[in-house]
């Protein structure tokens, strides 16, 4: 016997399977979303509906976007001669909250993963290339996480760019704000000594 | 490891996989419990203490802790970053075939020291500026060796005759060298069942056959003095290669790109 009503265990179950939510929670949203208001559901579920619908990738950044090219990529006022390239499309985010990046961007959509099998074939690291080579590029930034994997890439990266006669920068690493000294790994620390700054 | 729930032990970071948002499964390879995976809490936090010292490619000191499926590691402390290796693309792609090696024929929980201070070993090697491919073939040959796979190099391992200084047959089914003679034979054998184009071994020229030899009883120290022309130098290569991929009935995947950048190298 079913202990729940079907439209209820079904919301339940799908819920279940979004990141961070377990059964638990899967419970009280659907609970919640019985009590709200139809409108309030509604809205809810359209706004998924048209996610699906209108986001689609950039012809040149390959970003999400519902125009295109995305607006980052349309805007005139941006430096079009810096790419910062980043993995994923949510790395944006962060670096544009930052306010500190007028450039533009492209992303590859994963990582080099030699032990799984990600060659450079399987990321969009050819329509970079294709971007860099009416020669207004001036410098790609690499915006990868700082871990074995992305920094395989990032090398990768450095080893077919800079033929190109393009300046290939990438994202200093060192101590995130808050840390304790104390607990930071050799590799970490080492290159936040090396790359010390003047105050 | 005692009663306590705590045990500490160190390792050598295979792989990590992500688990959930923040967490990390990480593969182990330890001196006292062989492969062991242990889940790593946090690790993809900003101000996790893990982090950095949970990444593959890292000689650790953990503490763990006994769970319930998989063991948290609760501390972890870095050994030795390989920094060097890590700051070099071949050298970097090296050393993620060489962890996939030992990922790919160890199963866990079988302890084997000596295959730890290998893999040790081949890493502070491979860390050294000058190191060659040599460092890949010789560790092959010796992950061969302490698994259970050394391959007969010294009498014909169909007739158990010494081998001649003639061009002999590597037969990876049998794992070992054939004399011409048994060779043939096999030829023979195959051509019967009409298939010649499936028969694996493979010719092994005297020169070859003189290296394996001598990298296989001897320490890298002495293996790394061994000057190997390039055609040699692809012959061991395959044959070692072509062994390792009859054992495993798989090509590795870090291998494809291994193979890939050596020739994006030499090209440019």
């Amino acid at each position: 016997m079913r202990l729940v009503a079907e439209p209820i265990a079904r919301l339940i179950e799908e819920l279940n399977k979004l990141p961070g939510i377990g059964p638990k929670s899967a419970k009280r949203l659907a609970y919640h979303l019985l009590r709200s208001s139809d409108e309030e559901a509604k809205a809810l579920a359209e706004a998924i509906l048209t996610l699906k619908e209108k986001i689609k990738l950039c012809s040149l950044c390959f970003n999400n976007t519902d125009c295109d090219p995305c607006r980052i990529c349309q805007d005139k006022e941006r430096d079009h001669s810096k790419i910062c390239v980043v993995e994923k499309p949510s790395d944006i985010l962060p670096l544009e909250q930052t306010g500190k990046y007028n450039g533009v961007y492209h992303v590859l959509h994963g990582t080099i993963n030699p032990t799984q099998g990600i060659g450079p074939e399987e990321l969009k690291i050819k329509e970079l290339l294709t971007r860099l080579k009416d020669g207004s590029v001036t410098e790609v930034i690499v915006a990868t996480n700082p871990n074995v994997e992305s920094e395989t890439m990032a090398m990768y990266l450095q080893r077919i760019i800079t033929p190109l006669g393009v300046r290939v920068t990438r994202l200093a690493r060192g101590l995130p704000f808050g840390a304790e000294l104390e607990y930071a790994d050799d590799l970490t620390l080492g290159q936040a000594l090396e790359n010390r700054r003047e105050f | 490891m005692g009663t306590s729930r705590n045990y500490q032990t160190q390792g050598i970071i295979l792989k990590q996989t992500k688990l959930g948002e923040f967490d990390k499964i990480i593969t182990i390879y330890t001196p006292e419990f062989g492969k062991l995976r242990a889940v790593a809490k946090g690790a993809c936090r900003p101000k996790s203490k893990l982090g950095g010292n949970v990444e593959p490619l890292t000689h650790s000191l953990m503490l763990l802790a006994k769970g319930r499926n998989l063991d948290i590691v609760t501390q972890s402390q870095t050994i030795n970053g390989f920094l060097a290796l890590k700051s070099d693309l071949w050298r970097m792609a090296c050393g993620l075939y060489i962890l996939e090696l030992i990922d790919s024929f160890t199963v866990e929980g079988g302890e084997n020291r000596p295959l730890f201070d290998l893999l040790l070993d081949i890493l502070n090697q491979l860390s050294e500026p000058d190191s060659n491919e040599t460092v890949l073939r010789y560790f092959e040959l010796h992950l061969l060796h302490h698994l259970g796979y050394r391959p007969q190099l010294h009498r014909c391992v169909s007739c158990d005759l010494p081998l001649k200084p003639v061009v002999n047959f590597f037969s990876p089914s049998k794992g070992g060298l054939l004399c011409p003679h048994c060779n043939s034979e096999e030829d023979h054998r195959y051509e019967q069942i009409e298939a010649i184009s499936l028969k694996p071994s493979l010719p092994l020229s005297v020169g070859a056959l003189k290296v394996l030899r001598l990298w296989q009883s001897c320490d890298y120290a002495t293996a790394r003095r061994v000057r190997v022309k390039p055609e040699l130098s692809w012959e061991l290569e395959r044959v070692l290669g072509e062994y390792i991929r009859y054992i495993l009935q798989r090509e590795l995947k870090s291998l494809t790109w291994l193979k890939e950048l050596k020739k994006e190298i030499a090209a440019m």
